[in-house]
């Protein structure tokens, strides 16, 4: 992928977004026409999908909504901003949102797509949770989220199953989920240490071996 | 009487100065439960639930843990990102500003973070250190996640009927392309029918 970053960062007075780097190939004359990009209007698309998006999944329409949709970035770029989300700390979500903002409107896009993301879901999981705590009164109400809750860890689970058995088939790997998993469901250890310290050991150990691979 | 309101509103603004420093202490508390986890939130914000159960029940005393599980059953119940759980909590402790305070502590620190590594991303894409960044930090992510399912589990109301229900939740996940409203929504069905049924 071009550096297509370079176009867009640091002007914060644009509005006009360039073609994205992926679409230059495709040339301009079956190109969609450049597109009026404004904070507001991203924040509002922003917010659109935060409150429609149940259970999660939201990489999933933001995809679908920027790069498919509005072709407003190439699918390359998408992913490439995925991938980046999911390794920073951070929610991920909340991190590609920043990342999607930032690189089609600077800091102000940036700004746009975290409040977009967060704020009005916020508001409606308060309301929501106002709604649950009204209706407490009703034993009917506990055995109902007791349900809940144990369909939403099936959620949870599934995500663990996906993730262990996509992850690098080594040694080192499975037990550093192990040891952090011990750590922290049968120790109660503290997770900012934990995650420091699997985090440094895992991380070093792909480093140095990165380039026996080659 | 003129002596008596005077000592009336005096004990009512002493009350309200220890309210408000009551709150202000659990705003801070809070701020000191979220910022920290911002940090070592990797993948969905899945991986912190198991530390903020522990901080929020055992350690603060906010609340139980029935009613820990249900605000973890609202915020997978609710759209957009299922971390607003902190939003939630920070709401039932502190009030409107206990929401704010919790919401931009969890996500506020990662998000400057965020910003200034998009300025650098594009000169080192598929450089050693992100890729060993990425590979180095997925099994940690999962065993987070994995341990939040124990926890949760172990505290889960219903017993071997939650179990169950939990373990047919997860086969649909991976089986199925299940909305994931309809799967919650099915588990709280599945509850209050056992509830009539006098399993429960």
């Amino acid at each position: 992928m071009a550096n297509g970053i370079h176009g867009t960062s640091g002007t914060n007075g644009r509005e006009v977004l360039e073609p994205a780097p992926g679409r230059e190939a495709i040339g301009q004359g079956g190109g969609p026409a450049p597109v009026k990009v404004t904070a507001l209007g991203l924040f509002l698309v922003f917010s659109r999908i935060g409150l429609t998006s149940f259970g999660g999944g939201l990489s999933g329409w933001f995809l679908r909504e920027f790069v498919h949709d509005r072709q407003w970035l190439s699918e390359d770029e998408f992913l490439n901003g995925l991938a980046l989300s999911q390794a920073l700390p951070g929610v991920n979500i909340k991190n590609l949102a920043i990342w999607i903002g930032y690189r089609l409107l600077g800091w102000r896009g940036a700004l746009a797509g975290f409040c977009g993301i967060i704020f009005p879901p916020a508001i409606v999981i308060v309301l929501l949770g106002a709604f649950f705590s009204a209706i407490a009164y009703l034993p009917l109400t506990h055995i109902a989220l007791a349900g809940a809750a144990a369909g939403a860890i099936g959620l949870s689970a599934a995500m663990a199953i996906t993730a262990a058995r996509r992850l690098p088939r080594r040694l080192f790997s499975y037990f550093m989920l192990i040891a952090t998993f011990a750590a922290v469901a049968l120790f109660r250890a503290s997770l900012v240490w934990t995650v420091l310290i699997a985090g440094a050991l895992s991380v070093g150990y792909e480093y140095v071996r990165s380039p026996r691979q080659q | 009487m003129n002596t008596s309101v005077r000592r009336g509103s005096n004990n009512d603004s002493r009350a309200t100065l220890n309210k408000a420093h009551h709150v202000s202490r659990n705003l801070i508390a809070l701020f000191s439960v979220f910022a920290p986890l911002s940090i070592v939130t990797v993948g969905g914000g899945q991986g912190i639930i198991a530390e903020v159960q522990r901080q929020v029940v055992d350690v603060h005393h906010w609340m139980t843990h029935a009613q820990f599980l249900s605000d973890f059953a609202i915020a997978r119940l609710a759209p957009g990102p299922g971390s607003l759980l902190a939003t939630l909590i920070g709401w039932q402790v502190g009030g409107f500003g206990g929401a704010l305070v919790a919401t931009l502590a969890l996500f506020g620190p990662t998000a400057f973070l965020m910003c200034g590594v998009v300025h650098v991303w594009n000169r080192h894409e598929g450089a050693r250190w992100l890729n060993a960044l990425q590979a180095g930090l997925r099994p940690v992510a999962t065993g987070l996640i994995l341990a939040a399912v124990y926890v949760l589990m172990k505290q889960l109301d219903g017993g071997w009927i939650a179990w169950l229900t939990a373990a047919i939740a997860t086969l649909l996940v991976m089986a199925t392309r299940i909305n994931a409203l309809v799967l919650i929504a099915g588990g709280a069905g599945s509850f209050v029918v056992l509830h009539f049924a006098g399993l429960l």
